[in-house]
């Protein structure tokens, strides 16, 4: 009997194990495996983006989803274009329109025929290479923003890639000497470009750019000094932005290309709309200006009327040469 | 004509990185550059999640749409390729991406970036199918052959998903639906502004 008594407690035990092993995975079905999941949506909600753990040796692929690249098209392809659009085309249309009515700004007392330096070689020198990497700089960067609607429907895919391509390079590589040149502009003018109330009184007489006033001005005006620190500002604002596009992940990452893109781009364009201005005024917008970065000799008469204060400083510094050429005193202004 | 998706099934991913070593053997990609990789979410933690990524060709692709030269087309099949004889370099592709797809290799002076290189949804790139043109720039070209991605194809786990996007989408539904559970088609609200109701 004890051995029938064993054989039912066997069963029994047996059956129980039996009724657990089964019943286990019905139980576990309750329990969501998944639970504590990481959730796609929680992740983009909390921090816009997803990264992870990657085995393979380029960490920066562990960045799994940011999907804040579509905000960046939509600067890049609408916001962009809307902005270069005005800036450039209404810089444009202004200065068109300030030429037809306003015309060219004369010299009123005509030529003296006497000269005095204004720029010495070595600034000239650095104004044309800041100035003709800007050109090229400017013309290869619209292409990039402007290229794909205007130009490619016109000349075809192979040869606006091509074309492209080579913008591209001289983009890059120009960058080197522009850079060099804007850091070279804010050392050699810095001393002349410090705003002071004869700058306040010139503004409020609106530079005599209209009718035949001529407020004083010492070398540059304001409006040269305006100039000036938007080429040293905006320059620097390009150059640092454009080199963290050019080197990727020197201290940014996709997102701080995005936004490195956003301020190169819309400096750029406001940039361009300025130096067309900066182009018009030394050129056809006023007699006797271009010779100051041509041959770097003004007429007297010139200085006399857009800078007098810096005509009298001359003065006293050459004595009774009035007006004389003293390119050792013109450097040390 | 389909509508080609990946979908990774992130609940049987076993991050074994055979995908990984898939595509790079197949498309003989250059050194440095994956086309796809598996990113470890919370590793280590509770409720640990691999997934594997690569280009998804995205509806509306915002690569397509920012490049500057145009060089990206969008096959009858819905895959997003580009030609590398008009690819300049620039990098605009790579902000816009969502997912990390383009890559450049570092040719040009001072490590500049060469010609971009994605996945290709293993379907080549604009020279003839199956031509070695085709295979040197963009690798293999499968779906000319008939054949689906690679990466999914041999994907151990059955977790890798790639074909059209509504039969990917009834496997993976019959999936959360018999297993009871599922976290989601990763990517997709991105990639196709549209998710897998399960």
């Amino acid at each position: 009997m004890a051995s029938f008594g064993r054989f039912i407690r066997l069963a029994v035990g047996a059956w129980a194990l039996l009724l657990l092993v089964t019943a286990a995975p019905a139980g576990a079905q309750q329990v969501n495996p998944t639970a504590s999941a990481v959730k796609e949506q929680q992740l983009l909600q909390e921090l816009n983006r997803i990264q992870g753990r990657v085995s393979i040796p380029d960490q920066r692929s562990g960045v799994l989803e940011q999907p804040q690249g579509r905000e960046w098209r939509e600067f890049r392809d609408v916001t962009l274009r809307w902005i270069g659009g005005i800036a450039i085309l209404g810089m444009i249309a202004a200065i068109v329109i300030f030429y037809l009515t306003v015309g060219m700004v004369r010299l009123e007392a005509g030529r003296s025929g006497r000269t005095i330096v204004r720029f010495n070689a070595f600034e000239r020198f650095v104004h044309w290479l800041t100035a003709s990497c800007f050109i090229v700089l400017a013309i290869s960067g619209l292409n990039i923003t402007f290229g794909r609607p205007l130009l490619l429907p016109l000349i075809g895919f192979e040869a606006f890639s091509e074309w492209s391509q080579w913008a591209k390079f001289a983009h890059n590589y120009l960058s080197f000497p522009f850079t060099l040149g804007v850091v070279l502009i804010f050392l050699m003018w810095i001393g002349g470009n410090i705003p002071s109330k004869v700058d306040v009184e010139w503004a409020k007489r609106g530079g005599g750019l209209i009718g035949h006033d001529h407020p004083p001005a010492y070398r540059f005006n304001a409006g040269q000094k305006m100039i000036y620190w938007i080429v040293v500002i905006g320059g620097g604002l390009v150059a640092a932005s454009g080199y963290a596009l050019m080197f990727p992940f020197y201290g940014t990452g996709i997102e701080g290309m995005q936004m490195a893109q956003i301020v190169h781009s819309i400096v750029a364009v406001l940039f361009v709309a300025a130096m067309i201005a900066h182009i018009y005024i030394g050129t056809i917008g006023m007699e006797g200006a271009f010779e100051a970065m041509g041959s770097g000799e003004v007429d007297v008469n010139w200085a006399r009327e857009h800078h007098s204060l810096w005509l009298d400083e001359q003065k006293a510094r050459t004595g009774p040469n009035d007006g004389q050429p003293q390119p050792a005193t013109a450097a040390a202004e | 004509m389909a509508r080609m998706k990946f979908l990774c099934d992130a609940d049987r991913c076993i991050e074994c990185n055979a995908c990984v070593t898939a595509c790079k053997n197949e498309h003989e990609v250059p050194w440095g550059i994956n086309r796809r990789r598996v990113v470890t979410i919370n590793d280590g933690k509770p409720g640990e999640r691999s997934i594997s990524m690569a280009c998804m060709h995205c509806t509306d692709a915002p690569c397509a749409a920012v490049c500057p030269v145009n060089c990206f087309y969008t096959t009858a099949d819905a895959v997003v390729l580009h030609s590398k004889d008009l690819c300049i370099g620039c990098g605009y592709c790579f902000y816009a991406c969502p997912f990390g797809a383009p890559q450049y290799p570092k040719v040009g002076n001072f490590g500049s970036r060469g010609k971009m290189d994605k996945c290709t949804y293993c379907a080549g790139g604009p020279e003839a199918d199956g031509s070695k043109a085709e295979y040197e720039k963009y690798g293999a070209n499968r779906l000319a052959e008939g054949k689906l991605p690679l990466c999914a194809e041999m994907c151990s786990t059955k977790s890798l998903l790639a074909g059209d996007g509504e039969i990917i989408a009834q496997i993976y539904k019959e999936r959360v639906m018999k297993r009871g559970y599922g976290s989601g088609a990763w990517g997709w609200k991105t990639a196709y502004r549209e998710t897998i109701e399960s």
